[in-house]
């Protein structure tokens, strides 16, 4: 299996640069959204999936991202790319601002306050006369390379796979360096992290400012590919859809969080067909996932192997698996 | 020389005096216990010492650093390490990874380093691993390295708690009752153990324990302490006669 996996990795990346020559705009489109559901998720798992912090107002970032973008490309004339960094730098910001007052905060509370800095950052976009209020920004201009101005579909395309790859390489090697395993301590557990050396707020604070750079990457590339953002693509439900995905997936698994963007996205597309049921059956299929699935679609083996001691010995030493039977 | 120095420690819960004008050193190189019966205070003193409980009074020295209003963290560089009464391991992950852990606070690679792999980056990988492997050997739970925390036998999870602590190189290592729960044999391992942690590594080690068995055998200091004070303190032999920790123990003769 191990020994394929490069092999399998490279033919589905291929794939995915040579399939928008086969997808009608429609399927090019659901697609596109994949990939910035991809990149949303790679960026909430550092959060949610490798330091354990509850996450509720995710979108914010994405919504950091896309106004800095769209804000300094209409009324300031910048290039695209010169808004990246500032972005960056803004989302840096917004990350510190949710963590310093979660530091201390736990579970439901932390819930909570990320839910609040949500519709904060929200009701913010919907008022301030920078962000254009309840209508938005229009009139983004396209991006352009050299004298070639970035404007198809499959511009947009390749722009965002390019930016999801990065993503998922940048999350994994975070996630198996010394930085990601000192946020995995914190998540197992808090305290012993810290009697261990770690600096957990320091640590929490680097995660929350990692997470949001990335949702607001896919959040610039979202202003200029739509060319018009308004404060209902950062809603409640972007935060939660985004959460949803994660958790559906695998909290912390890489390629589970990619099966849960996925899914999130085409699932509701392909039960069209099901005319007004398809949000019922998407809830009640996500129901029971949780219920028989509850570590995810591809949960994070974490680098253990207790699965293969357990065919060696002929039984698991694990007193909850042997509880939960 | 002393390592560790407490001096008049006091911490107070609002009305409730947990710990009181408490006073003693750790020698370098030395086995010292805390001793004392359940709920006398011997928990606080550790959290004290390491960062997790603000004293409300008193001084506590690493070397000569105090290591009042510090982190649990910082403590932790400035070399000290510990063990829980109640395994606090990452229970998730496998062995190795949960002795990684320690080596954190003696590397310094960041976020530049994890994403371009840069080869400094890979170079303090390498001596995470080695360093990693070395403590998980010197307990001798090698084989079960792979292995998730929360699948080892109880007395394995204990080693691994102290490997996990060793990879921190610490000066002085404390431990909160490291025999709770083992059985003869696994006790016979640790008295082992600590023995070599202090003849291998000239690491300092001050535990709290019930056992009066293994305190005997391998303590050369021996604090006691009631209700948050101090009621003796000496060699094995010493403590052990002293009326006042016997009375501590046993309760008080009746007078006929």
């Amino acid at each position: 299996m191990k020994k394929y996996k490069n092999q399998t990795l490279l033919l589905l990346i291929i794939a995915l640069f040579i399939l928008p020559f086969f997808l009608n705009s429609y399927w090019l489109d659901v697609l596109t959204l994949v990939l910035f559901y991809v990149v949303l998720t790679q960026g909430l798992n550092i959060v949610v999936g490798y330091t354990g912090l509850l996450d509720l107002g995710y979108a914010a970032f994405f919504a950091v991202g896309a106004y800095t973008t769209a804000i300094l490309m209409t009324t300031f004339h910048w290039s695209f790319w010169l808004t990246l960094p500032v972005a960056f730098l803004f989302a840096v910001i917004a990350g510190v601002i949710i963590g310093t007052p979660t530091l201390r905060l736990r579970s439901d509370y932390l819930a909570i306050v990320t839910l609040g800095f949500g519709e904060i950052v929200k009701i913010l976009a919907t008022n301030l006369e920078i962000t254009g209020s309840a209508s938005g920004i229009y009139g983004i201009p396209r991006p352009a390379i050299g004298s070639y101005i970035m404007s198809t579909q499959k511009d947009f395309y390749y722009l965002i796979l390019i930016v999801a790859i990065l993503s998922i390489i940048a999350v994994y090697r975070l996630g198996r360096s010394r930085i990601g395993r000192a946020w995995i301590y914190i998540r197992e557990d808090e305290d012993a992290a810290e009697a261990m050396g770690i600096n957990r707020i320091r640590l929490k604070l680097l995660s929350y400012a990692s997470g949001a750079v990335i949702g607001s990457i896919a959040g610039s590339i979202f202003a200029v590919k739509m060319s018009a953002i308004a404060p209902l693509s950062f809603s409640f439900l972007q935060s939660v859809m985004i959460l949803l995905a994660v958790v559906l997936g695998g909290l912390g698994s890489i390629p589970g969080v990619v099966i849960g963007a996925v899914l999130v996205i085409v699932l509701p597309e392909l039960l069209r067909g099901a005319d007004d049921w398809r949000h019922l059956i998407f809830g009640v299929s996500l129901v029971a996932m949780m219920i028989f699935r509850p570590q995810g679609i591809w949960p994070s083996k974490n680098g253990t192997e207790d699965a293969t001691d357990m065919d060696e010995n002929g039984k698991s030493n694990d007193p909850n698996q042997s509880m939960s039977v | 020389m002393s390592l560790l120095t407490v001096k008049d420690l006091k911490l107070q819960f609002g009305g409730l005096l947990a710990v009181n004008d408490l006073s003693f050193t750790v020698e370098k190189n030395s086995i010292s216990s805390i001793i004392g019966p359940n709920g006398a205070g011997k928990t606080s003193v550790f959290n004290m010492i390491t960062g997790f409980y603000r004293p409300t009074g008193g001084e506590i020295e690493l070397d000569g650093i105090s290591l009042i209003n510090k982190k649990p963290s910082q403590i932790t560089k400035l070399g000290m390490a510990r063990t829980f009464q109640n395994l606090r391991l990452f229970p998730n992950l496998s062995v190795l990874d949960n002795v990684k852990s320690g080596m954190h606070c003696r590397t310094k690679q960041a976020v530049w380093g994890a994403l371009f792999q840069t080869k400094s980056q890979q170079e303090e990988e390498r001596l995470i691993e080695k360093v990693a492997l070395d403590c998980i050997e010197f307990v001798g739970i090698t084989k079960n390295m792979k292995r998730s925390a929360k699948n080892l036998p109880y007395g394995a999870q204990r080693y691994l708690e102290i490997a996990r602590a060793l990879a921190t190189k610490p000066k002085l290592l404390l431990l909160d009752e490291p025999a709770a729960g083992l059985n003869f044999e696994e006790k016979q391992y640790l008295i082992q153990l600590i023995r070599r942690i202090r003849d291998e590594f000239s690491i300092t080690v001050l535990m709290i324990e019930h056992d009066m068995a293994l305190i005997k055998e391998i303590s050369e200091h021996i604090t006691v302490i009631d209700y948050g004070w101090k009621i003796a303190e000496g060699t094995p032999e010493e403590v052990l006669k002293n009326e006042k920790v016997i009375e501590a123990y046993l309760g008080k003769e009746e007078v006929v």
